[in-house]
C-alpha cells in the first residue's frame, strides 16, 4: 500500500471514530431540560405583596434523590415568581424570618410547608399574612420634588413601623439593596400609620432620561425585609 | 584455571550479597522523619508545633492589610478595591472557616506527643498545653464566625466499612464551644510559662487573655442576642440563653484580673516614650521588652517570614517603592478620638454659624486630641520616617473656586500669578487616584519606621499582636460594667485613657455602654476586633444598615454606639489663595465623601453567622444551616 492510501485510511478511521463519539455521547450524557414552569405570586387576600428586588425567596426541596439541597426561588419585586423545573413532588418552604410577612400554618402536621405536585406548567398563589399592607399609596411629582403619601393597614397586631423610606431609582428595580438608587429619604413621622408622608428632591444624575421610578419601603421593627408599595414611573 | 577464578569470584559475591541482603535494604529513610524520631526529640516536636502555630487563623492580620481595615473605618485607595465601596453588602459565605484538617493535625500531634516516652515530662507538658491552646484558639475563631460546630477532640479514622455515619457529628451549641474554650484555658494555664517575655509562643498570659475575651464574647452574645431573636437556632447552635450572661461576664472579669494582678507575669501598659503619640505607635513595632504584648505572630527579617504591610500602606510621596497609601482611615474614625479633656467634638472646621475656620498650620485642626489619634493615623502635617507627608487637596480662591490637580503634586498657574505652582499635595488627596490619601489620612498603626520596610526586597518584621494588655483592661472594664461595677470599669478605662493623654478621668457615673464601645473603637482600631464587637453586641445590622450617610449626619452623634457606619468619609485640607487678604496661605478643611463611595454597606441578619457550605452539609446531613440564609 502506498503512503497516500494509508493516510486516506487513517482519515476515514478518524472521521468514523468522531461520528461514533458524537452519537454515543449524545445518547448517554444529555438529559432533557426541565420543562415545567412553576409560577405564581405571594398574596394576601388576593393582592400580591410587593417586596425588594432579590431580597425574599423560598426554597423547594425534592426528597428522594440522595443528597438534599434546596432550589432557591427568588421573588420578583411585585411578589411574583417563576421557576422552570422538572416534574415531581416538591416541598415549598420559606426560610425563617424571610419577607415582610408570616407564613400561614396549613395544618398541625405539615405546618407551613406547602406540597407542590408539579406536572406540567403549574400556577400557585401562596397565601401569607403580612405585618402591614398598603391601603393606598400615592407618589407624585411637584417641581423637582417627589412626594409620597401612604396609608397602611396593620394586619398583625403587635407589629410596629420602624421607618418609612422613599426610594427613587433610574431603573424599575427600586429597592433598598440597589446600587442605582439615586436618592432616598426617610419619613419624619411614622406614628400615625394611616397617614405617612415622605419627600425627596431629585438630584442630578448622569443619564439623560425624563423619567425615574419611585417606591415606598416600610421597615417593620424586628423584621429584616421591607414591605414596598408598587413601583411607580414618574415622567417629568 | 581462569574458569575457577570466575566461579570462585561469583560464589563469593553471591555469598556476601545474600548474607547482608536484609540489612542492606532495611534502611532509615534519609528524606523524612518517622513518628518515633519526631516525638523523641524536643526540637523536632517543636518544629511540628511551629507549623501548627504558623497556621493560626487570624480574622485580621498584617499579612492582609484589608482584613484589618474593613467596615468603613477606612477607605481603600487601590483601583481593584473600590468595588467594596460601590456595592451594598456582604455574601452569606463571607468570613467562613471550616478547617477540620487543622484540628485533626493538632489532635494527631496531641495523641502522638502524649504517647512519647522519651521526652521529659516538663517538655511534654508544655508542648501539649501549647497544642491545646492552638486548638482552643481555632475553636474560638470558628465559633465567632460560624456559631456552634462539631467538637472533635480525637484524631478519627475511617474504617472503610462503607458507612461513614459514625464520623458525622452534629453541631454543638454555641455556648458549648465557648465553654470548651474557657475550660481549656483554665486547664492549660498553669502548664504554660507565666512569663511576660514569652510572646510568640503560648504563655499563661495568652491563655488567660483568650479566656477573658472568649467569656466576654459569650456573655455579650447571651445578653445582646435578645435584641435579634431571629439570629438563633432552635437547637441553640446559634444564640446563647440570656440567663448565662452573668456567669460568662464573671469569668471574663476574673481571667482579665488574673493578668492585671500580675499572676501571669509582669504585663503592663507600654509607656516607654515621653511623646504620647510616638509611645502609642511604638506599642506595635517595639519588640524589645515590650510589656504590653501578650501573644503575637512574630516575623524576622531575612528569614523569609516577613510581611508587606508597610509597603502597602506607606505614604506614597517619597516612598521606597512606587506604591503605598492603601489604607486611608476614614473621618468616621478620626473624629471619634476625644479632645484631651474627654469630650466628643467634631473636628472644628467650621464655627457655629457655619463659616470656615482658618488655620495657620495644616495640622492645627487636630490639636488637643487624644494622643491615640496621631498614634493610629498619619495626619496632614505629620511625618513618617522623618519625611513630612504632603496631603492637601488644592487651593481655594477668594470666590470659593477650587484649583486642584488630578495627578500627584500637579502644577498650575493660579490667577494673577506669573508662573505655575504646585496646586495639590504629592500624597493627594485626589479622588479616584490610587495610593493617594483619598480621605486625607494614612494609617500609622503597625507601620514599620525602619529604613527598608517599604522595599519589596526587604519588607517588614513588625509583629502582629493578637492579645495585648490594653485590650485585657478594656475587657475587664466591659465585664465589670455589665456586672454592675461601674467603679471598677472606670478605673480600668482610666488607665488606658491616661496613657492617651486624656486629662479628665471617668467616674462611675460616666460609664455607659456607649463609653465602653467607643473606647474599644478608638483604642483597638485596625486590630481586627471591631467586626466581632459589632457582631457580639448585635449592632452590625444597626450600624451597617444600608442607608447612606449624609454630609450633615456624619459629624453628629460622635461616640454613640449605634451611629451608622455604612460609608467612609474624608476630611480634606485646602490652602487659601487670596493675596492681600489676611487668610492667604492659611488652611480650611472640608468634609467630603470620596466619589468612589457610592454604595452603603448593609449587614443582613444572615451575615451574623457565615453560611456553612453545601458540600459540608452533603457530607454530614446532621449539620443544620445557619439562620436567615
Amino acid at each position: 500500500m502506498d503512503l497516500k492510501n494509508r493516510i486516506m485510511k487513517a482519515k476515514y478511521y478518524i472521521i468514523f471514530l468522531g461520528l461514533m463519539g458524537l452519537l454515543v455521547s449524545c445518547e448517554i450524557d444529555n438529559f432533557d431540560e426541565p420543562q415545567s414552569f412553576l409560577t405564581g405570586s405571594v398574596m394576601y387576600s388576593g393582592t400580591p405583596i410587593q417586596v425588594g428586588v432579590n431580597e425574599v425567596g423560598f426554597e423547594l426541596w425534592q426528597p428522594g434523590f440522595g443528597k438534599s439541597g434546596a432550589l432557591g426561588v427568588p421573588l420578583n419585586d411585585d411578589g411574583s415568581f417563576s421557576s422552570r423545573l422538572f416534574d415531581g413532588n416538591y416541598k415549598l418552604v420559606f426560610v425563617g424570618g424571610q419577607g415582610p410577612f408570616r407564613t400561614n400554618v396549613i395544618n398541625a402536621q405539615q405546618l407551613d410547608t406547602i406540597f407542590v405536585d408539579l406536572n406540567g406548567d403549574t400556577s400557585i398563589n401562596i397565601e401569607v399574612t403580612p405585618y402591614f399592607t398598603f391601603a393606598s399609596s400615592q407618589i407624585t411629582l411637584s417641581g423637582n420634588t417627589i412626594n409620597a403619601t401612604c396609608n397602611l393597614n396593620k394586619i398583625i397586631s403587635d407589629a410596629t413601623v420602624e421607618r418609612v423610606t422613599l426610594y427613587i431609582n433610574k431603573t424599575q428595580f427600586v429597592s433598598n439593596n440597589n446600587d442605582f438608587n439615586i436618592a432616598q429619604s426617610n419619613s419624619a413621622d411614622v406614628s400615625n400609620i394611616t397617614s405617612i408622608s415622605a419627600s425627596v428632591d431629585i438630584p442630578e444624575f448622569s443619564t439623560t432620561q425624563n423619567y425615574i421610578f419611585a417606591r415606598i419601603g416600610v421597615k417593620i421593627a424586628g423584621v429584616e425585609d421591607l414591605l414596598f408599595s408598587p413601583t411607580e414611573k414618574i415622567t417629568f | 584455571m581462569k574458569k575457577y577464578i570466575y566461579i570462585l569470584g561469583i560464589a563469593t559475591i553471591l555469598n556476601i550479597g545474600c548474607s547482608s541482603d536484609t540489612e542492606f535494604l532495611d534502611r532509615e529513610p534519609t528524606q523524612l522523619l518517622t513518628e518515633d524520631q519526631v516525638f523523641s526529640n524536643e526540637s523536632l516536636a517543636l518544629s511540628v508545633l511551629a507549623d501548627l502555630y504558623n497556621r493560626y487563623y487570624d480574622f485580621g492580620t498584617v499579612e492582609n492589610w484589608a482584613s484589618l481595615s474593613d467596615f468603613n473605618v477606612s477607605f481603600w485607595s487601590e483601583n481593584g478595591r473600590y468595588g467594596s465601596f460601590e456595592n451594598n453588602g456582604y455574601g452569606y459565605g463571607d468570613w467562613g472557616t471550616w478547617d477540620y484538617g487543622y484540628i485533626r493535625e493538632i489532635n494527631l500531634f496531641l495523641k502522638r506527643l502524649d504517647a512519647s516516652t522519651v521526652l521529659g515530662d516538663a517538655t511534654k507538658t508544655r508542648l501539649l498545653a501549647e497544642a491545646r491552646f492552638l486548638r482552643a484558639s481555632y475553636y474560638f475563631e470558628i465559633v465567632k464566625r460560624m456559631g456552634g460546630v462539631p467538637l472533635v477532640l480525637e484524631p478519627e479514622e475511617y474504617d472503610f466499612s462503607g458507612d461513614a455515619s459514625y464520623l458525622q457529628h452534629p453541631r454543638e451549641t454555641e455556648a458549648a464551644i465557648y465553654d470548651f474554650v474557657i475550660a481549656e484555658a483554665e486547664a492549660i494555664k498553669d502548664m504554660l510559662p507565666a512569663d511576660a517575655n514569652t510572646k510568640s509562643r503560648a504563655s499563661k498570659g495568652a491563655a488567660l487573655a483568650m479566656e477573658a475575651r472568649a467569656a466576654l464574647y459569650a456573655g455579650s452574645i447571651a445578653k445582646y442576642g435578645v435584641t435579634t431573636p431571629l439570629v438563633t437556632l432552635p437547637g441553640d447552635e446559634v444564640g446563647i440563653p440570656v440567663s448565662k450572661a452573668n456567669a460568662y461576664y464573671t469569668i471574663a472579669l476574673q481571667a482579665a484580673e488574673d493578668i492585671i494582678t500580675g499572676e501571669a507575669g509582669a504585663y503592663a501598659l507600654y509607656t516607654k516614650k515621653p511623646e504620647l503619640e510616638d509611645n502609642f505607635a511604638s506599642i506595635f513595632y517595639d519588640k524589645s521588652n515590650n510589656p504590653e504584648a501578650i501573644f503575637v505572630e512574630d516575623y524576622k527579617l531575612q528569614s523569609g517570614k516577613v510581611h508587606g504591610f508597610s509597603i502597602s500602606n506607606q505614604p506614597r510621596f517619597g516612598a521606597e517603592e512606587e506604591e503605598g497609601g492603601r489604607i486611608n482611615p476614614s473621618l468616621n474614625l478620626v473624629q471619634s478620638f476625644e479632645t484631651l479633656d474627654g469630650n466628643y467634638e467634631p473636628l472644628p472646621n467650621v464655627d457655629n454659624l457655619g463659616n470656615p475656620i482658618y488655620y495657620n498650620n495644616i495640622g492645627d485642626v487636630f490639636a488637643g486630641r487624644d494622643a491615640r489619634l496621631a498614634g493610629t493615623v498619619i495626619l496632614p502635617g505629620s511625618s513618617f520616617k522623618g519625611k513630612p507627608v504632603d496631603i492637601w487637596a488644592g487651593y481655594e480662591l477668594a470666590d470659593g473656586t477650587i484649583v486642584s490637580g488630578d495627578s500627584r503634586g500637579q502644577q498650575k498657574t493660579l490667577p494673577g500669578a506669573a508662573s505655575a505652582t504646585q496646586v495639590v499635595g504629592f500624597d493627594g488627596p485626589i479622588n479616584g487616584l490610587e495610593f493617594t490619601a483619598q480621605t486625607g489620612f494614612y494609617i500609622r498603626k503597625y507601620m514599620d519606621p525602619k529604613a527598608g520596610s517599604g522595599q519589596r526586597g526587604v519588607q517588614s518584621d513588625v509583629w502582629f499582636i493578637r492579645y495585648r494588655y490594653a485590650e485585657v483592661l478594656l475587657n475587664a472594664a466591659e465585664a465589670a460594667f455589665e456586672l454592675n461595677q461601674p467603679d471598677k470599669a472606670a478605673g480600668y478605662m482610666n488607665e488606658v485613657r491616661v496613657r492617651a493623654g486624656i486629662t479628665t478621668p471617668l467616674v462611675a457615673g460616666d460609664i455607659t455602654f456607649d463609653r465602653i464601645a467607643h473606647e474599644r473603637y478608638v483604642e483597638l482600631a485596625f486590630e481586627g476586633l471591631y467586626f466581632y464587637d459589632l457582631k457580639r453586641w448585635r449592632l452590625a445590622h444597626v450600624v451597617l444598615n444600608g442607608v447612606p450617610i449624609s454630609e450633615s449626619e456624619i459629624t453628629q452623634n460622635i461616640g454613640v454606639a449605634t451611629k451608622i457606619h455604612t460609608q467612609p468619609y474624608g476630611f480634606w485640607p485646602y490652602k487659601i489663595y487670596d493675596p492681600g487678604n489676611a487668610n492667604d496661605g492659611k488652611y480650611v478643611y472640608k468634609v467630603v465623601r470620596p466619589t468612589r463611595v457610592t454604595g452603603a454597606d448593609r449587614f443582613q441578619l444572615g451575615n451574623y453567622y457565615s453560611a456553612i457550605g453545601q458540600d459540608i452539609i452533603n457530607n454530614n446531613p446532621k449539620i443544620v444551616k445557619n439562620p436567615n440564609q
